[in-house]
């Protein structure tokens, strides 16, 4: 069943690629193929192949429990936020928060996790930029 | 004897005391990459691969150190294997067979030697297989066109799909996906602007470095997170390691398994679409039946440990043959060297050995130093890379998605690519849960403009006619062995599953 769901998935991002495709304009310069046609040719693929799990799709995956499906959701989640706190808060103070969470949700304890954190960003910040001089993200603090 | 006196060059520009320090740190961490479970050689290159280029290293000390890195996780993924019974790395999987066995059995020290030399000489074999086949192949190449260059390409996917991966549908998904992907951006021929929704930050395309190191070492992230607690205790007290030297009569009783799997391990490389785990898989099962008459391999047969371990180091070596010589790589791990190569600028393909080959004889070189200085830290040094495997995952894990940003924000600094860096990362693992092999939509996105760009020269050069791209009998036979290498394992099918179902622990990519 879970075969037919991404091969449903597939088939509809298969026809939006396609569509989209044909809207590409041409400009004035232009080759016998233009810019159009392998596009297309690859959403055909996409939906053949889209077409052939539907039709015979392998046995369902092992999904994990809503809760741990909730957990990976909320872990993006955290690294979306890192990303944008990365700017705000520099480097070192935002990646200890996301790695410390991080090492809390593989089974750290939360003291020690906040350990880990601090230890992996000022370890990365050591290595990467102290030693080999690395651009990282710089916040109001200077780090 | 061209060649040899081109590797004598190659040998000049590798031994500068960067470039080897270079390859002996490349060795350490590669080894290190390789023997951590969670981190094989394509996600370990990947997370590489954007500080490397961050650091400004020239192109032949960048290629240098990565594929050091990718040699020594070859070596490296035993160890785990062995002592633990889990597989370092894909590659290293049919390693656990006998190689965990014989460590309980109390010979933990002589199956890590006995590896680290078949790992050797599978390495050193293929190695030199690399210097004299990559100029014939060479050879060849130089007579393709466009059109036998789109062919080639199709049929890197259609093997690709067809033997490495066991639902061919699945496979074509990936390479489509990928193929998609590669599409997104300015159109390099006419300037148009395909698939960017008006998106500011689309125009440039989706650099590939960020699909790499979403899809291969983020996804490993998410992959850890859903399994946390499942099997948790799984090193079980301090291995004993014993003598590190395997006795004399057990190398003699070892060396014909290591001949015959360093060859079909270098075939398995060189073919495209199978790659290293293939090659140990292959080079195992002939053992095995070639030799198990005591029912002994499965049960600690160092002969089950010998073939597999020069079986995937040779597939490591002969890889490269098509990658370097025609820019088609065979396996993940080769994808992802591609990557490396593009995103310093250079082209892979028969135009390299010609017009730089400081950098093929160089990287070359450096292959055969790396090889040395590997055995010399996986011999007697081996209990360093042991205590690393003692680091558990919810410190390792953190640290590799930390790496992951900081290389990704070096190349651009841009907000926009770590998002959609973290996107990848979580479209490899919805893929990988569904038994989608990530390697064809790396392809995809790394060889999609070239295969465009050829089709289109193809055709532009036969004023709109399509029948070129079988106008010759090379390409003729190109698409004749992709269409055959992607529907005989349908019909042959279960013969030719390569790898045993793969757990998800283990790295994916070759």
């Amino acid at each position: 069943m879970s075969d037919r769901i991404l091969g449903g998935i597939g088939l509809l991002v298969a026809a939006f690629y396609i569509w989209q495709s044909t809207l590409v304009e041409l400009s004035f310069i232009t080759d016998p193929v233009g810019p159009k046609t392998f596009p297309i040719m690859i959403g055909i693929v996409l939906a053949l192949a889209s077409l052939a799990m539907i039709f015979s799709p392998d046995a369902n995956p092992h999904w994990p429990q809503a809760a741990k499906l909730l957990e990976i959701g909320i872990s993006a989640a955290v690294m979306v936020a890192y990303v944008y706190l990365l700017p705000a808060a520099g480097f070192v103070i935002a990646t200890a928060l996301a790695a410390a969470f991080l090492s809390w949700r593989l089974g750290a304890e939360p003291l020690r996790g906040v350990i880990a954190g601090v230890a992996i960003s000022v370890g990365i910040y050591v290595v990467f930029h102290l030693i080999l001089g690395l651009s990282l993200a710089k916040g109001p603090l200077g780090f | 004897m061209d060649t040899l006196a081109n590797l004598g060059d190659g040998f000049l520009i590798a031994l500068t005391w960067q470039n080897l320090a270079l390859a002996l740190l490349g060795c350490f961490l590669g080894t290190i990459i390789g023997a951590l479970p969670g981190l094989g050689p394509s996600n370990g290159v990947a997370i590489l691969i954007p500080l490397a280029f961050t650091l400004g290293l020239p192109a032949t000390s960048a290629l240098i150190l990565l594929t050091s890195v990718y040699y020594g996780a070859m070596y490296g993924g035993r160890i785990s294997s062995i002592l633990l019974g889990i597989p370092g790395d894909e590659p290293a999987m049919m390693t656990t067979l006998d190689g965990y066995p014989m460590a309980r059995n109390g010979q933990a020290g002589e199956a890590l030697a006995l590896s680290g030399i078949a790992s050797f000489v599978g390495a050193f074999v293929a190695t030199w297989g690399l210097v004299f086949l990559a100029p014939q192949l060479v050879n060849v190449a130089l007579l393709f066109g466009p059109a036998e260059y789109f062919a080639l390409y199709f049929l890197a996917f259609a093997t690709l799909g067809g033997v490495a991966s066991r639902n061919q549908g699945k496979a074509a998904f990936a390479a489509a996906l990928g193929l998609g992907i590669a599409m997104i951006g300015v159109d390099g021929q006419t300037g148009v602007p395909r698939l960017t929704f008006g998106e500011v930050h689309l125009y440039d395309g989706i650099d590939f470095l960020i699909a790499i190191v979403g899809l291969f070492a983020l996804s490993e992230v998410f992959v850890f997170l859903e399994h946390r607690g499942d099997n948790d205790g799984a090193s079980e007290g301090k291995m004993q390691l014993g003598r590190v030297t395997p006795p004399a009569s057990m190398l003699k009783e070892t060396s014909g398994s290591m001949g015959r799997g360093t060859i079909i391990g270098f075939i398995a490389g060189v073919l495209p679409g199978a790659g290293a785990s293939l090659g140990s898989f292959l080079a195992y099962a002939f053992e095995k039946r070639l030799n198990d008459k005591k029912g002994t391999f499965g049960k600690g047969d160092p002969r089950g440990v010998a073939a597999p371990e020069a079986g995937n180091n040779a597939a490591a070596g002969g890889a490269l043959v098509p990658m370097l010589a025609l820019g088609v790589p065979g396996s993940g791990t080769t994808a992802v060297l591609l990557a490396m190569l593009m995103a310093l600028n250079i082209t892979p393909g028969p135009l390299l050995f010609t017009q730089q080959p400081d950098v093929v004889w160089g990287l070359i070189a450096a292959l055969f130093i790396g090889n040395v200085m590997l055995l010399v830290l996986n011999l007697p040094m081996v209990s360093i890379f042991v205590r690393v495997l003692l680091i558990p995952t919810k410190y390792l894990m953190p640290t590799v998605a930390m790496i992951s940003f900081v290389g990704i924000y070096g190349i651009s600094g841009s907000t926009f690519d770590l998002i959609v860096m973290i996107l990848f990362g979580l479209l490899g693992w919805v893929l990988r849960k569904y038994d989608v092999p990530l390697v064809p939509v790396i392809m995809g996105v790394l060889l999609g403009n070239a295969m465009e760009v050829n089709l289109r020269r193809a055709i532009t050069i036969s004023d709109g006619d399509w029948s070129v791209l079988v106008g010759s009998p090379l390409a003729i036979g190109l698409w004749a062995l992709g269409i055959a290498g992607f529907v005989l394992p349908i019909i042959v099918g279960r013969y030719f599953r390569p790898v045993p179902q793969v757990n998800d622990e283990v790295a994916e990519g070759d």
